[in-house]
């Protein structure tokens, strides 16, 4: 062989290797520097008082995440099961009701959907949504709503990651061979029948990923939660509540507090926070997942 | 008789949730679209802000749409050279779906996963390490870093469906693996570039990465050290300031950017379909 192929062959092979492990070093150095940044506040407070109190007030030297934390989660949390359930269903009825024509229709609205900025549906919600939960809904439940709250920020990420679930699951069940679907009809099945014991069983772990990445969009939803969840630091206490997540937590204050080392500390320390859920969620999917798939196949 | 019903239950509730998705999702874009349409005009796109702008004067978001753009080719220029041969790496360098394989993927997972903002706070304190201001680069550098693992992802999507029989027939002909790869990245091209259009979809519209990192500026950049604006933190300003004027340009921009992206998933499914045949 001409050396010249190998030295470019070896050349090749060893760069393709440095930016993989760059990629996999990129990984643990955002790790590494966000848990030297959060030394500062870490040695200052016990990680139990900064993780389990809901008292934040800076000035006075007062770091509580909890219920950034809590509204994290529960903005989360109601974006998927307002979503979930639409997406699953308006999935089956393209994929296994709907005919060709239809889903051909279709397909590139989702997709059109998909791409919309956050930004633009942060800027729907502050219009739409904010006033008519502070003028219609929250009137019928509690005496007084500003409509920045839980249930505009929840609606607003679940309209986002709607048109994210449903792109994924309708390649999900396309993938899915049409045998299968016959063998079940030809038993007698009915439709419905056919696309829940079927069609929605051995797509599961396709599901359950979907979700995941679902889910991972919507925690981490930085500016359009921001926009309409009214960023008040309390305790979500009921949907009309405003709340305050992690991330909308970095964003309105990053930047202006490098005056504060503490305070600068602690918002490294809520970006650590995110970034160590995140780690922890992708492990237990995977590990679901795994399963799954050994007991479907 | 029970199981008619359940079906017939079960195929409204199917029906109500599309009619529902629709109605909701075009409602959203009629909404923008009214409101932003009215202060739509030629100038908007091509001019820059004066300074009556943000009172409601003349001007345009000329700045931001250059910003954007500049920054979202060089972020996806620089992830691509990171992202092609790592996911190449993982599929034709490691063992296919040895353990280093797997672990490579699943850090992908979790790097696809972190939030903007902590690779825009990431991407600040990089910045603050190399000595540079929020610039054009900074927000360069923390886009780039976002949409690395969503390129990486994309490709290797496409890259395991690759045929071992393909690398297996170029290596017998005494080809060495860098000429397999050459191989192999011409037949994943139209992959390649979906992937590409898909990250660009993605960086061009986040704000979070680009608050801390690129600044904001009337101006278009000159070098990459200058600060540079960018269209969905003009839409966030704009949007925040109590004029009723300067609101409705925030609808006109968010439209801008909107029709930005949609050209650009045009042209993605376009391509997919053109390379299918």
């Amino acid at each position: 062989m001409k050396l010249s192929r190998r030295i470019k062959d070896l050349t090749a092979t060893r760069l393709m290797m440095v930016a993989t492990l760059m990629a996999f070093a990129l990984m643990i150095i955002i790790g590494v520097v966000l848990a030297v940044k959060s030394e500062q506040i870490l040695s200052g407070h016990s990680l139990w008082s900064l993780l389990g109190s809901s008292v934040w007030k800076p000035m006075k030297g007062e770091f509580g995440f909890l219920a950034f934390i809590a509204g994290t989660l529960a903005v989360t949390a109601l974006a998927i099961v307002l979503a979930l359930p639409p997406a699953l269903l308006a999935s089956i009825w393209l994929s296994e009701y709907a005919g060709e024509r239809i889903r051909r229709l279709f397909a590139p609205v989702i997709d059109l959907l998909a791409g919309i900025p956050p930004v633009v549906y942060g800027v729907w919600g502050t219009l739409t949504l904010v006033p008519l939960i502070s003028e219609t809904i929250a009137p019928l439940f509690v005496d007084f709503s500003t409509g920045y709250s839980l249930l505009a920020g929840g609606v607003v990420l679940a309209i986002m990651v709607i048109p994210l679930m449903m792109g994924l699951f309708g390649e999900l069940f396309a993938s899915i061979p049409r045998d299968l679907r016959e063998a079940s009809l030809a038993l007698g099945a009915t439709r419905w029948e056919t696309a829940r014991r079927v069609v929605v069983r051995k797509a599961l772990p396709g599901i359950v990923a979907t979700v995941v990445l679902a889910i991972s969009r919507a925690f981490g939803e930085t500016i359009a939660v921001m926009m309409v969840c009214g960023n008040v630091a309390d305790m979500p206490g009921s949907l009309f509540n405003p709340v305050y997540p992690l991330p909308a937590l970095i964003a309105n204050n990053y930047g202006e507090m490098m005056s504060m080392p503490d305070y600068e500390s602690a918002l490294m320390l809520a970006a650590l926070i995110l970034f160590v859920i995140i780690i922890a969620f992708n492990a237990i999917s995977h590990a679901i997942l795994h399963r799954l798939k050994q007991r479907i196949a | 008789m029970k199981r008619r019903i359940t079906e017939i239950i079960m195929k409204g509730l199917m029906l109500l949730s599309v009619a529902t998705i629709m109605m909701v999702l075009l409602y959203i874009l009629y909404i923008v679209a009214r409101r932003g349409l009215h202060s739509l005009s030629w100038e908007m796109v091509t001019s820059l802000p004066t300074g009556g702008y943000y009172l409601g004067k003349e001007g345009g978001i000329a700045n931001a749409i250059v910003g954007s753009l500049m920054m979202i080719v060089a972020a996806t220029l620089l992830s691509l050279i990171i992202s092609l041969p790592t996911a190449l790496c993982i599929n034709f360098v490691m063992r296919r779906n040895g353990r280093l394989a797997r672990s490579s993927r699943f850090m992908f997972d979790v790097l696809f996963g972190i939030p903007s903002i902590v690779y825009g706070a990431f991407g600040f304190l990089l910045m603050m390490w190399l000595g540079v201001q929020a610039s054009l680069l900074g927000g360069t550098i923390a886009v780039a870093l976002l949409i690395m693992p969503i390129m990486v992802r994309a490709i290797d999507e496409v890259a395991i469906l690759v045929p071992s029989d393909l690398t297996e027939a170029v290596f017998s002909l005494g080809a060495t693996r860098y000429e397999m790869l050459k191989v192999v990245v011409r037949q994943l091209r139209p992959g390649i570039v979906s992937a590409t259009l898909l990250a660009v979809g993605r960086g061009i519209g986040d704000a979070a990465t680009v608050l801390f990192t690129a600044g904001y500026t009337d101006s278009i950049p000159v070098t990459p050290y200058d600060p540079a604006a960018t269209l969905p933190l003009a839409i966030f300003f704009q949007l925040s300031s109590p004029i009723e004027e300067v609101q409705n340009r925030a609808y006109a921009a968010a439209l801008i950017l909107t029709a930005m992206i949609l050209v650009i998933s045009f042209v993605v499914r376009a391509l997919a379909r053109y390379s299918r045949k």
